[in-house]
């Protein structure tokens, strides 16, 4: 809490009222903050401190905990697993999605706004109505733990999104260096490529950002499709990892640790970015 | 998010791009990957599921019979896919107005001139990115019987407010609409936020000049003109929780009895652990259901305030 005292004041000063309001809300953020206090120290606890008291803070920081998760749950392979499903998804997703989008966009015929539309159709369809014959498919053509069952399910999945930013921000952006380019007798391809892609980096950055989190966060396809496979990625590993320590929390804890230490890093690095994302993204 | 959807653009272009429009046409086929990949994991599969909710399929190779509407009597006759159905609508409806409410509080409270505000975004925001695994196992301890939160309800003194959160049938269920509100809420303030900064200052100037209030501007200037933010907010958070599954599945899997049940939580137990694939899928079908008629409502009642301003 003295930590208000020492921060740089901004132009405007002290007053009572404004020291108050910076008290309360930072009251409300420890309130806020309590679960992430649990977990950092709960999975730095031994289990004897752990069955003493779940509060307290532990007399004797060890690293056991994650060492023993690290190695008992193979949350190396899931990391790796994790980072090969969303970064092939995402590529091909903004291949796709971009691609797409163009021709929704640039066409104003009945049918390209049919399209589109089927397209949105998806970002209210709950994915549970196919999950099952979509489960049977991959099965019939032997993709079940494969990578590529995953992959060809985040690209799908995510399409709706992707066609919805891209197409959003294709239509508010000018035609004039397309048709300069295409007076200069360039196809259509390469007209997306060198001229229309490179203008989309903002959206490009949106729809990287929130794919990649909402595949790497993703639970109940990879559970079905990789679960208690070598493929399963960080999620699916951590859900086994849950019962096979049933309560040995500290293990737990320090094992999700682990798993969101990718996702903190890259927040911190890229807030503002992320932020925005989040923010200007779903506005499309 | 379809409710700001816009119909194809008619801009100025428009005219130009017709005339020429024999050279300068962008491909159909340029569609086709991303056609394939919708059409293969969410077209043929969803209408495949809608045909399966009305027979006995059990996922063998013989082929389902029909069953007329005998999944859907089931549906509304069972204990657990009853229990879910009205959970379903409970955990939608009181998340979505909370974590509004929650999350406008946070943004209005951050857009101040706080010295900790930028900090304090970062915080709240984190939940919201974590996966939903993770989340759900983290409260999963808070909440249980000798775990930290109702240690320190003790040792605050609030000892009498102590619960068996995630095991009593009649708390359950508002336990898990709490920890979904707490992981998600930092994403209505980011929404907010964004809205709040296209509310132009000189808006609240002229309005202290006319001798508004705090509480004046914030009731005529700002939140008229966060109805917008208010849209995408209220139509996230109401599609996301009518498909709940994640949390749930970790921290309760239902449970106690059927209290915490949920449609997408039945569908998956229903389909993967006892094999009844035809009525699991008339669970999605009703669930699928429900989703476009709140969305229709929400967009009729948003509309309808719009044109009252």
């Amino acid at each position: 809490m003295s930590a208000v005292a020492v921060r740089p004041s901004t132009r405007r000063r002290w007053t009572l009222p404004r020291v108050g309001a910076e008290l309360g809300m930072l009251a409300v953020a420890a309130i806020f903050l309590f679960p992430f206090y649990v977990f950092l120290t709960v999975a730095l606890k031994t289990p004897a401190e752990l069955a003493r008291s779940p509060l307290a803070l532990p007399s004797n920081p060890a690293l056991a905990n994650f060492t023993e998760a690290w190695q008992r749950g193979d949350l190396g392979t899931a990391m790796v697993n994790s980072v090969v499903v969303t970064s092939l998804s995402v590529v091909l997703l903004v291949t796709c999605g971009s691609l797409a989008a163009y021709v929704l966009a640039r066409r104003a015929t009945r049918l390209s706004y049919g399209t589109y539309l089927l397209f949105l159709l998806g970002l209210m369809i709950p994915l549970q109505l196919g999950m099952v014959p979509l489960y049977q498919l991959m099965r019939d053509l032997n993709l079940l733990q494969t990578y590529t069952s995953l992959i060809i399910f985040e690209i799908g999945h995510q399409l709706p999104l992707a066609v919805f930013l891209y197409a959003g921000f294709l239509r508010a952006l000018p035609r004039d260096y397309e048709e300069a380019a295409r007076v200069d007798g360039a196809g259509s391809l390469a007209v997306f490529r060198r001229i229309v892609f490179p203008l989309l980096r903002p959206v490009t950055g949106t729809v990287v950002i929130l794919s990649a989190i909402n595949i790497w966060n993703d639970f109940l396809t990879p559970l079905l499709y990789v679960g208690g496979s070598p493929q399963q990625t960080l999620p699916v590993a951590i859900f086994a990892f849950r019962g096979e320590f049933a309560s040995q929390w500290q293990v737990i804890f320090a094992g999700m640790g682990i798993a969101i230490v990718p996702i903190l890093v890259i927040y911190f690095l890229l807030q503002k970015y992320i932020i925005k994302g989040f923010a200007s993204g779903i506005k499309g | 998010m379809t409710l700001t959807a816009s119909p194809p653009s008619v801009d100025g272009g428009q005219q130009v791009g017709r005339r020429r429009s024999r050279r300068a046409s962008v491909p159909y086929l340029l569609l086709v990957p991303a056609l394939l990949f919708y059409a293969f994991v969410v077209l043929w599969p969803t209408l495949q599921g809608a045909g399966y909710a009305f027979t006995d399929w059990a996922g063998r190779r013989e082929a389902p019979g029909f069953v007329g509407l005998d999944n859907f009597t089931e549906l509304f006759s069972a204990p657990a896919a009853r229990s879910a159905l009205r959970n379903t609508v409970v955990i939608a409806v009181s998340t979505t107005i909370v974590q509004t409410l929650v999350g406008l509080a946070l943004a209005l409270a951050l857009h101040s001139a706080l010295a900790s505000r930028n900090l304090l975004r970062t915080m709240f925001f984190a939940p919201a990115l974590l996966p939903p695994v993770i989340i759900g196992f983290l409260w999963q301890y808070i909440l249980t019987p000798a775990g930290p939160l109702n240690d320190a309800l003790g040792a605050v003194g609030l000892g009498g407010l102590t619960q068996n959160w995630l095991g009593d049938p009649s708390v359950a269920l508002a336990s898990v609409i709490a920890v979904i509100i707490w992981q998600n809420a930092g994403l209505t303030m980011v929404i907010y936020l964004a809205g709040l900064e296209g509310v132009p200052p000189e808006l609240h100037e002229a309005a202290t000049m006319d001798g508004a209030g705090r509480w004046q501007r914030l009731r005529h200037v700002t939140l008229p003109l966060l109805v917008p933010a208010t849209t995408i907010a209220l139509s996230l958070t109401l599609i996301g929780s009518l498909k709940l599954f994640d949390q749930v599945y970790v921290m309760t899997g239902g449970g106690p009895g059927y209290a915490t049940e949920t449609l997408s939580v039945v569908m998956y137990k229903e389909a993967f652990v006892s094999g009844r694939y035809g009525y699991s899928t008339a669970i999605a079908l009703v669930l699928t259901m429900i989703v476009f008629a709140f969305a229709l409502l929400q967009l009729r009642a948003l509309r309808r305030f719009e044109v009252q301003r």
